[in-house]
């Protein structure tokens, strides 16, 4: 689950205020394509690859890559579309039963993984936790060839041994910060 | 004056048959009163200060399970649960293990009883075993001592072993009560029929279950002449017939209970077995009826009920529980509280009314009076105090009215002239 | 939320996170391994006081799709038999350190006398007459995924409505959740003070069946015949039973439900029940998500941990 559902949820809880805009709309198309672009380059072009946007801040922005992908591949493959699901990780997380955890929004991965190329797409990478559990919910849906993650922002503070393979922008935070992405742009602030 | 001066009951208000009036009450060594007046002393005093002093009072239902469930109460510890009470005389029920339906077993509860913080007298069952189908020796236990024969805990369901218990009864001159319960219209149910056993799941027993038998009861005493006393009774609809039957003339009288009077069906929506007793908890209208009853006179006296079980039995399933509840510890508290009557209405009912009824005003329920047996009572009518299963002096637990707040309580009960209890704690 | 008690206790809202929550579990329950991670470490026990094959594999089947554990005390086989009091058998359930009772038992209100002994979660399985409200929660999923929503359906519940948890706890849920109800049963087989329920009664099925949108059909048990309630199961079935004749008074698009296990002939037509109307087999499917979401709901979702956690301790740390 994406930072932003997640952390407004209890008992934590506030409100986001933004302090300083770090990426604007623009920024995040340029940032878009470019990662559309290395997944082509990483993977040799689309055969096999597939999308699966993290609930819910991860699903906007795998829309948006597949829109992306879908345009440089046009050039070359008229009419690949690469399969899009979207993946509620509230039942693998890890901290069930210690913090209030609900589902946001309802699975959906109409496709079969296996032997696929599996790219996560989330907005914002931590702590690693919400990739944790999405590698394991993936197991319940088959074993892809290779699974890969873009995110939008790299905020750093990772509390396991995950990595991103596509970025957007790698942004250096506190922990008392806080990211929020949306379309319009991504924004550091904090919780209030 | 033959006996000597032991104590004074002091500075209290005097209410009796006779009425309401302030004086202390002068208790000599032979058990008697002795002087009633302004300003009286002797060699000790029981202070009755703001308290009301009355004549002892008297349960004619009680529930001492002895012989055969004492883990769930003694003639013993019943009684002394009983002084503490206020009470003088209790009347034990027959429903024991054997029940009280013959010579010896009427013995054994007399002798039990002897040595009693409390007067306790017995009842006889009707019918052997009370299984309702032969007549107990009531000439036999009525030479005994025993006034009132009932089967308690069920009813006498054959119409004809009912009209010959009721002649063979008047021709000794003792009097049949009957717990009312058409045992086939109750169908098993466990609680009120209606509303509430509707929503929790529970099997009822509608109330035309007691009535049905009130109606073929008082048919036939108009048959036979006999002297009737109604149990517990707890329906409009009883209450309005026994009105119609007293208007015609019957020789009849009945009881109310405390928790008929204070406690409905909603109770049950705990699942809480303690709140399952048979006649079982009714509507608002009918404890409105049962009010009035008392406050009208068709009800003649209150009645405890008192039904001890242990714990063990009492966290069973509601349908599995056991019914009955403890009454004789808060009788008098839930009357002041929920009765709006005069004190001496209120005494009246919990004394020389029921005292009547069993043939126990040779010794209970008399005018404060010298020459008079020195069976008192003396409360405080405005005391508050929250009642507490684990302060009782039964063996049992099972009131259903932990917790509630209530107003007036006993101080000293003198029974025979001895302060079985004072200041509220029992002195044996 | 801490119990699973009755319908009764529960707001629409409630019933609706429930449902919404079970969409979840109908997602989970479809891939190609329906199982998460979500109740590791935890172990529900099933205590039947009642043989109930069905619930008690439903339960079962989602407990385990939750990862929990399951221990399935057997009544027949213990110490019950032997004597052992309801809250003996509970307190000692409760030291092997289990989270969650499920408990079915004959008489009503047994779920809440064990949550007076026991900190573990209970969830009733069907108490007496009472409640079943597992059934109620997965006859109003079912509808809700045939027909969208609930409000405005007119929802005949058909037969022994006096001794059915099953028909208390629908009641209850189909009219919290919008529909209006028609019980539909001999004046034998009505509960006392019906009504003072939120429903219409008739006595002529035929009259009622050509408007409503999905009929509720309840086992009928032999044993009523005793009792005199009917004076036999032929004559119930020509009054009351839908039978293929009766069933072409119903609309089109009429859905038809059962709790199971059916009395084929005698409550319902065999040809009926498998008839592509039918939801019967939908609802014993959505049963084990329903029970996946109430175990979820009671044991992981953290319902009972607001504010557990200090604000302090950032939550962005495991974010």
């Amino acid at each position: 689950m994406a930072e932003r559902e997640r952390r407004m949820t209890r008992p934590t809880g506030g409100v986001f205020v933004a302090r300083s805009r770090v990426m604007d709309a623009d920024d995040i198309a340029r940032a878009t394509r470019r990662m559309a672009h290395e997944i082509i380059e990483a993977n040799s072009g689309l055969d096999d690859v597939c999308l699966i946007g993290l609930q819910t801040g991860g699903v906007p922005l795998a829309r948006a890559l597949a829109n992306a992908l879908a345009e440089i591949d046009g050039d070359d493959v008229a009419s690949t579309e690469v399969p899009l699901g979207r993946l509620d990780v509230a039942f693998h997380r890890d901290d069930i039963g210690i913090r209030p955890t609900m589902p946001e929004a309802i699975t959906d991965v109409p496709f079969h993984i296996d032997d696929k190329v599996v790219v996560l797409v989330d907005d914002v990478l931590y702590t690693g936790r919400t990739i944790r559990a999405a590698l394991d919910a993936l197991t319940s849906f088959g074993r892809p060839h290779a699974v890969q993650l873009a995110v939008m922002v790299d905020r750093g503070h990772r509390e396991l041994p995950i990595r991103p393979d596509y970025v957007g922008k790698n942004l250096p935070t506190r922990h008392d910060e806080s990211v929020d992405v949306t379309a319009d742009g991504v924004d550091l602030g904090e919780l209030r | 004056m033959s006996a000597a001066p032991a104590f004074v009951v002091k500075g209290g208000r005097l209410v009796d048959a006779t009425g309401v009036r302030s004086g202390d009450v002068v208790v000599g060594d032979d058990g008697s009163i002795v002087a009633v007046g302004p300003d009286l002393s002797a060699p000790e005093t029981l202070d009755a200060a703001g308290c009301v002093v009355s004549p002892g009072f008297v349960d004619i239902h009680s529930h001492l399970r002895e012989p055969g469930k004492e883990e769930a109460e003694t003639v013993e510890t019943g009684a002394r649960g009983a002084a503490v009470g206020g009470y003088t005389c209790i009347l034990a029920m027959p429903n024991t293990t054997p029940a009280i339906d013959s010579a010896s077993v009427v013995r054994e509860v007399l002798d039990l009883g002897r040595s009693a913080p409390c007067d306790v007298r017995t009842s006889g069952a009707i019918t052997v075993g009370r299984a309702g189908s032969q007549l107990a020796p009531m000439a036999e236990l009525a030479g005994l001592g025993v006034t009132l024969f009932t089967d308690d805990g069920a009813g006498v369901q054959d119409n004809l072993l009912m009209r010959r218990a009721m002649e063979y009864a008047a021709g000794l001159g003792v009097t049949l009560a009957q717990h009312c319960e058409d045992d086939a219209l109750c169908g098993g149910g466990h609680m009120h029929e209606g509303e509430w056993s509707s929503r929790l799941g529970i099997a009822g027993q509608p109330a035309e279950a007691e009535e049905l038998m009130v109606m073929r009861d008082i048919a036939l005493a108009r048959l036979t002449g006999a002297k009737l006393h109604f149990q517990h009774m707890s329906t409009a609809g009883s209450l309005a017939m026994i009105a119609g039957a007293k208007a015609a003339g019957l020789d009849i009288t009945c009881e109310s209970t405390t928790h008929h009077f204070t406690l409905t069906h909603a109770n049950c929506a705990t699942y809480d077995p303690v709140f399952k007793v048979n006649p079982p908890l009714r509507t608002d209208e009918d404890v409105a009826a049962v009010k009035a009853g008392i406050g009208n006179g068709t009800v003649d006296c209150i009645a405890t009920d008192h039904a001890p079980h242990t714990p063990d039995d009492k966290i069973q399933p509601f349908d599995e529980a056991p019914p009955g509840m403890l009454g004789l510890e808060t009788a008098l508290a839930l009357a002041l509280t929920e009765l709006d009557l005069e004190i001496e209405q209120i005494v009246g009912l919990l004394s020389w009314k029921p005292a009547a009824i069993i043939g126990a005003d040779d010794r209970h329920g008399r005018p404060i009076a010298e020459g008079n047996p020195a069976n008192l009572c003396v409360f405080d009518p405005d005391e508050e105090w929250t009642i507490d299963g684990a302060a009782m002096q039964s063996k049992s637990r099972n009131t259903p009215y932990a917790g509630r707040r209530v107003r007036g309580r006993v101080r000293h009960t003198i029974l025979e002239g001895e302060a079985v209890v004072r200041n509220g704690e029992p002195t044996r | 939320m801490s119990d699973l008690l009755s319908i009764s206790d529960l707001e629409r809202a409630d019933v609706e996170q429930l449902l919404d929550l079970t969409d979840h579990f109908v997602e989970v329950s479809a891939r190609p391994i329906p199982k998460v991670p979500a109740l590791r470490g935890k172990t529900v026990v099933s205590l039947f006081y009642e043989d109930s094959t069905r619930t008690r594999l439903s339960f079962e089947t989602a407990a385990k799709r939750l990862s929990a554990d399951t221990m399935n005390f057997s009544v027949s086989t213990s110490s019950v038999k032997k004597g052992e009091s309801l809250r003996d058998t509970a307190l000692t359930i409760e030291a092997m350190g289990i989270d969650c009772i499920v408990v079915r038992h004959k008489s009503a209100g047994v779920p809440w006398q064990l949550t007076r002994w026991v900190d573990a979660a209970v969830v009733n399985a069907g108490d007496g007459w009472h409640e079943h409200p597992t059934q109620a929660l997965l006859d109003c999923y079912t509808l809700r995924q045939k027909r969208g929503s609930l409000d405005g359906m007119h929802i005949a519940i058909v037969g022994d409505v006096k001794h059915s948890r099953v028909a208390r706890s629908d009641i209850a849920a189909f009219t919290k959740l919008g529909a209006e109800v028609t019980v539909v049963a001999p004046p034998t087989l009505l509960p006392p003070a019906i009504e003072t329920y939120p429903v219409k009664v008739s006595h002529d099925l035929d009259a009622v069946l050509p408007s409503v949108d999905a009929v509720y059909l309840l086992r009928m048990q032999r044993e009523r015949m005793t009792e005199a309630l009917l004076p036999s199961l032929r004559e119930y079935t020509s009054t009351y039973g839908l039978t293929v004749a009766r069933a072409e008074l119903l609309r089109d698009d009429a859905t038809v439900m059962h709790p199971g296990p059916m009395n084929r002939g005698v409550e319902i037509d065999g040809d009926i029940a498998d008839f592509d109307r039918s939801v019967i087999v939908d609802q014993v499917r959505n049963g084990v998500s329903v029970r996946m979401a109430v175990l979820f709901l009671l044991l992981g979702s953290g319902s009972d941990l607001h504010n557990a956690i200090p604000a302090s301790e950032s939550e962005e740390r495991s974010a």
